[in-house]
């Protein structure tokens, strides 16, 4: 039996090989992933991002375990976070607050560290999650580093974004900044037996009163390109309007509301089509991040080191702009 | 472009609720480049042997000092072999008498570190042993 084929059998010990391969980009992962690719597309993949400390963990946990409890649904959990910007080493630990789910085999708790990405997630968490679904997860739940205001790339990851606040957090004017709750197509605040919960979703709902409902887009290739299908009929395919949900997820509070909302969501990605477009966007995201991979490591291969050096030499001097380094270096390659 | 991280999973099984020493020990091994897990309090043996599995580790460090060392760590090692995760190699911090270091060995305990160990010292041996 081959790596892939252990992998579909639900063999968790390959799995576990497998997601370490991908993670450092091994070529042994890489043939997996290609046997596994035609398995893939049929889990629902749930981002959860938010501020550190607002109780992503938790929330994760308690998800997790309705599913298990009410739906019987496999449930996979990437869990990333930082690595350190200097020694390259990480503290992963989100299982600390997901101590549920052990004992469980139709869960499956992977943490990865970040090694160097920005954006929230670590380069492999979007191969991963295609390794859990073609392992037959239902859900894969994606639970980003404590995300500040840009780390938005769950949500070309996911198809439904949960971004989790808590109150005493920030006020409206931090609400309708740019950027991570623009991407939310559920906000939760947790914590919510905490004074200054009011005031919290009253912000919340005042950005969202605010923003005239647009389709979602994403700069791509410098163009703004929807993801929401282009509506035939209004009144099949209404706006998505972000609900706002009450957990405080250390009890287990509007747990089963929220999980409730996911559903809803992923409906309405079917039935607006939309799911098939963010599909697209999330497959031409990654073929571009590949063909920008393989094509710089094909350009590192081509030029010598002394060649590199030397440019880099000159530019320190200041004889040579880093512009004119990249063209002289791609015009000396060496085939 | 291929990067091997040496991954560690930091684990305290049975019943005390002393976790400074295995935080200490997982930040030391953060700051040497690891990838560390860590996994909270009170954890069964077989939480630790599942945790091992899902992630994939090189390296399993138990901190006991409930006394417990002689129950909890061939139990670990059990699980992990039934696992199939024979190629994860055990570590223990804690208050370990001299006494049962022998018979640590013989279950196949990679290494034993009291109460003075160096950080220096893990991270060398964690390091020797995820090389194999």
């Amino acid at each position: 039996m081959t790596h892939s084929q252990s992998v579909l059998a639900g063999d968790r010990l390959a799995l576990a090989r497998l997601l370490t391969q991908v993670e450092n980009n091994a070529p042994d992962g890489r043939i997996a992933l290609t046997e596994l690719f035609p398995h893939t597309g049929k889990a629902h993949l749930i981002g959860v991002t938010g501020a550190p400390g607002t109780g992503k963990s938790s929330l994760v946990n308690q998800l997790a375990l309705h599913y298990r409890k009410t739906q019987n649904k496999r449930v996979a959990i990437i869990a990333v976070d930082p690595s350190s910007p200097f020694t390259g080493g990480a503290v992963l630990g989100d299982r600390v607050r997901m101590r549920d789910l052990a004992g469980d085999p139709a869960v499956f708790i992977r943490s990865m560290a970040t090694r160097g990405s920005l954006g929230g997630l670590a380069q492999s968490t979007a191969a991963m999650s295609q390794v859990f679904d073609a392992a037959g997860f239902d859900l894969v739940i994606i639970e980003t580093v404590g995300a500040g205001q840009s780390e938005v790339d769950v949500a070309r990851l996911a198809h439904t974004t949960l971004v989790v606040e808590a109150p005493g957090l920030g006020d409206d004017i931090q609400a309708i900044k740019a950027g991570i709750l623009e991407i939310a197509d559920i906000l939760v605040i947790n914590k919510a037996d905490r004074p200054g919960v009011e005031n919290t979703e009253k912000a919340l709902k005042s950005m969202l009163d605010l923003a005239h409902p647009a389709a979602r887009v994403f700069q791509h290739h410098g163009q703004a390109m929807p993801t929401i299908a282009p509506v035939q009929d209004s009144s099949s395919a209404p706006m998505w309007i972000p609900p706002i949900q009450r957990t405080v997820a250390t009890e287990g509070r509007g747990i089963a509301e929220l999980a409730e909302s996911i559903a809803r969501h992923a409906a309405h990605l079917t039935h607006s089509g939309d799911w098939a477009l963010r599909e697209r966007a999330r497959l031409e995201v990654e073929l571009d991040a590949l063909i920008r991979e393989t094509l710089v490591n094909q350009f590192m291969e081509d030029i010598s080191q002394s060649q590199y050096d030397a440019a880099l030499e000159k530019i320190i001097q200041r004889n040579l702009s880093p512009w004119d380094a990249v063209k002289l270096l791609m015009n000396g390659r060496s085939k | 472009m291929t990067e091997k991280k040496i991954r560690v999973l930091v684990a305290k099984p049975g019943l005390d609720g002393h976790d400074r020493g295995a935080k200490v020990v997982a930040r030391a091994l953060r700051d040497a480049g690891m990838e560390v897990i860590y996994t909270g309090l009170r954890q069964t043996p077989e939480m630790i042997a599942e945790a091992a599995l899902q992630e994939d580790v090189d390296v399993v460090g138990l901190s006991i000092l409930s006394g417990a060392h002689m129950a909890l760590t061939p139990r670990v090692m059990e699980l992990l072999k039934a696992n199939g995760q024979t190629h994860v190699r055990v570590f223990i911090g804690g208050i370990i008498p001299d006494e049962d270091l022998d018979r640590l060995k013989e279950m196949g305990v990679a290494g034993v570190f009291g109460p003075g160990a160096s950080t220096e010292d893990i991270i060398r041996d964690v390091r020797m042993a995820a090389a194999g």
